[in-house]
């Protein structure tokens, strides 16, 4: 996750606290999903930028995930997101992005 | 609404993996932070030598030294299934190795920057003479050389960049000014490296077209650089500094920019100028991106995959008047990416794929090959980023399932037989679609296929002036008979007298 996304979600976290935050990713690639997932609830892996060290726990899903479609308006859903859900490997992304808010998430939706 | 003929393409490839090694981004910005890194002391070993890279498929492929269906049938990976025997020269252009691309490099300066040291320049003069695109006129530009102590010198007290082959150094690339970064060594070599790809480019093109340089009317300048000073940091026309060196004496040009959406719109721009009728000879072109060099290295040595990006990328495009014969860019069915499409990938190919398959009344299955991201996948994939090329024709399948022209099951075969594998390398503007424009010329002109779209897509947010991205497209097609086929207001009298004569005749034999 590039260093100026890691800093405005420690800002939101801070200004906000974690409680009242979630992370929604839109990534395309499972294994990037799973790094940005690590990122906001573990810290960064990388240690590159403002959030290596530092776990805030925040509950991140993928937009694809059923928790988030599910509060989704049925017309935006189709004209956003509709043509990727059959593009991309949706069970794969939700799976890599559910084992990292289940080992570090401190809350979930 | 009159189109222009696509008369010619050339694409070559300049294995520059030391110039990688030392100035690209990635292992550039890691020497600076942390010198003694690992990941610094194991490129090397992963860094794809020039035979390897003169047998490897995409790079064939690009060239014109094999055709899309070779490459789509050669076993993967690529890498490690490399042909049997190095090639340099393709339909299309070639393969330059990294110490002719250094006399090319010294060849297009014309402000004393590049020094080379005596004997490498004699070396590299000694083959440049032998080469099939580089004449006299073009060769005397190349200069004697310097001794390796002022070279030495250069860069021990004024900031030059040293210059490499085989691990030593032969040359420099000097600063052009003490203070202004935008004439810094990094910079001008950035630059000169383009501008040298470019006219490498041009020069196949005008061979292969069989045109001199002085026909060029005109060319149009596409790449990711930006060439001026510290009062007009990006002040431009590098368009015309490739046609001097060219010999294009008859020319001047212009620079489009657009991230990797530039080439496409640079065709439209060049297309445009040549159908109107206010430039006949029209070369659209652009050289490679010295910064993207091993952009991916640090994930390709972490999983000791080899890394690929060694070579820069530079193409050229000739457009004439349509005069029926070659294939045309259509000018009334563009696609573009508007500020109000909005950003989501299905309102950005919607925008780029749907409403020119409107405007032109054709569905998604009357195209044959849709071109968009053409980046090699070996590259990308073990970075994180996919299979680019074949996630665009997956987007483009699933905006036909949504538009009812295809059935969802359908939409692997779909992307089977209407996407492309990719076979450019990761330089930016370079993989956006225009790579296709060569095979797809040679199809459409022999009757294999019938039209293709090429796409364009750009990351203009990186630039922070918007949080847009940016795309165009065109469809490139048969010509329908061309502005040649039209007929003169005498041949229309003509014509219409003759069928007043029928008429009469017709009467007169009624009567």
């Amino acid at each position: 996750m590039d260093l100026e996304n890691q800093q405005r979600i420690m800002d939101a976290a801070g200004k906000y606290g974690a409680e009242n935050v979630v992370v929604v990713l839109g990534s395309a690639d499972p294994e990037g999903a799973g790094l940005y997932a690590e990122t906001v609830t573990a810290g960064d892996p990388t240690f590159a930028g403002p959030l290596a060290g530092v776990p805030l726990g925040l509950p991140v899903y993928h937009v694809f995930e059923e928790e988030i479609k599910a509060e989704t308006d049925q017309c935006v859903w189709d004209e956003q997101v509709a043509m990727m859900e059959m593009v991309l490997d949706t069970s794969a992304l939700a799976k890599s992005v559910a084992e990292m808010r289940d080992q570090h998430s401190r809350s979930k939706l | 609404m009159p189109n222009a003929a696509i008369k010619s393409t050339a694409y070559c490839l300049n294995h520059t993996p030391e110039l990688g090694f030392h100035y690209g981004t990635t292992p550039y910005l890691e020497r600076h932070d942390k010198p003694d890194s690992r990941f610094l002391a194991d490129l090397p070993r992963f860094i794809q030598s020039y035979g390897d890279a003169a047998r490897y498929a995409p790079n064939l492929a690009y060239i014109g030294a094999m055709t899309i269906g070779q490459l789509e049938k050669q076993p993967r990976p690529w890498h490690s299934n490399l042909a049997d025997a190095p090639t340099r020269f393709g339909k299309y252009g070639e393969i330059m190795p990294e110490d002719e691309f250094l006399g090319l490099l010294d060849i297009c300066d014309v402000f004393d920057l590049v020094w080379l040291e005596t004997g490498f320049a004699e070396s590299v003069r000694e083959k440049l003479l032998v080469h099939p695109v580089l004449d006299a006129e073009v060769l005397k530009r190349l200069k004697a050389g310097r001794a390796a102590a002022d070279i030495g010198g250069e860069i021990a007290n004024k900031g030059a960049l040293p210059l490499f082959f085989a691990g030593e150094v032969v040359g420099c690339c000097r600063r052009a000014h003490e203070v202004d970064e935008t004439l810094a060594s990094h910079v001008i070599l950035e630059n000169l490296a383009c501008k040298a790809g470019s006219v490498l480019a041009l020069l196949h093109l005008l061979k292969k077209a069989g045109m001199g340089p002085g026909e060029v009317d005109f060319l149009v300048e596409c790449s990711e650089e930006a060439v001026g000073d510290m009062n007009q940091r990006g002040g431009g026309n590098l368009a015309k500094s490739i046609a001097e060196i060219a010999g294009c004496v008859n020319a001047s040009g212009l620079d489009v920019r657009a991230f990797c959406a530039a080439p496409v719109n640079a065709l439209i721009t060049g297309a445009s100028l040549v159908a109107s009728g206010a430039r006949r000879n029209v070369v659209v072109l652009a050289g490679g991106a010295l910064p993207k060099l091993f952009m991916n290295s640090r994930d390709h040595v972490k999983k000791e995959h080899p890394a690929l990006e060694c070579c820069l990328g530079n193409f050229a495009v000739l457009l004439t008047p349509d005069d029926g014969t070659a294939p045309v860019i259509r000018l009334d069915a563009l696609g573009k990416h508007s500020v109000g499409a909005g950003a989501s990938p299905q309102a950005v190919t919607t925008a780029l794929v749907w409403d020119p398959l409107q405007k032109a009344g054709l569905d998604f299955a009357d195209v044959d090959k849709y071109a968009a991201e053409l980046q090699i996948p070996e590259i990308t994939l073990p970075a994180g980023a996919g299979d680019v090329p074949e996630a665009n024709a997956k987007m483009i399948a699933a905006l036909a399932v949504m538009k009812g022209q295809l059935e969802r099951a359908a939409i692997a075969d779909f992307v089977a037989s209407h996407g492309l594998v990719g076979f450019a390398h990761t330089q930016g503007h370079i993989p956006s679609g225009v790579p296709f424009l060569g095979h797809a010329v040679d199809a459409i002109a022999a009757g294999h296929m019938k039209r293709a779209m090429i796409i364009g897509k750009g990351s203009l947010f990186l630039a922070r002036m918007t949080g847009l991205s940016d795309g165009a497209s065109f469809l490139v097609e048969a010509s329908a008979g061309g502005q040649a086929g039209s007929l003169t207001r005498d041949e229309v009298k003509t014509v219409l007298l003759d069928a007043l004569a029928d008429l009469a005749d017709s009467l007169r034999n009624a009567e």
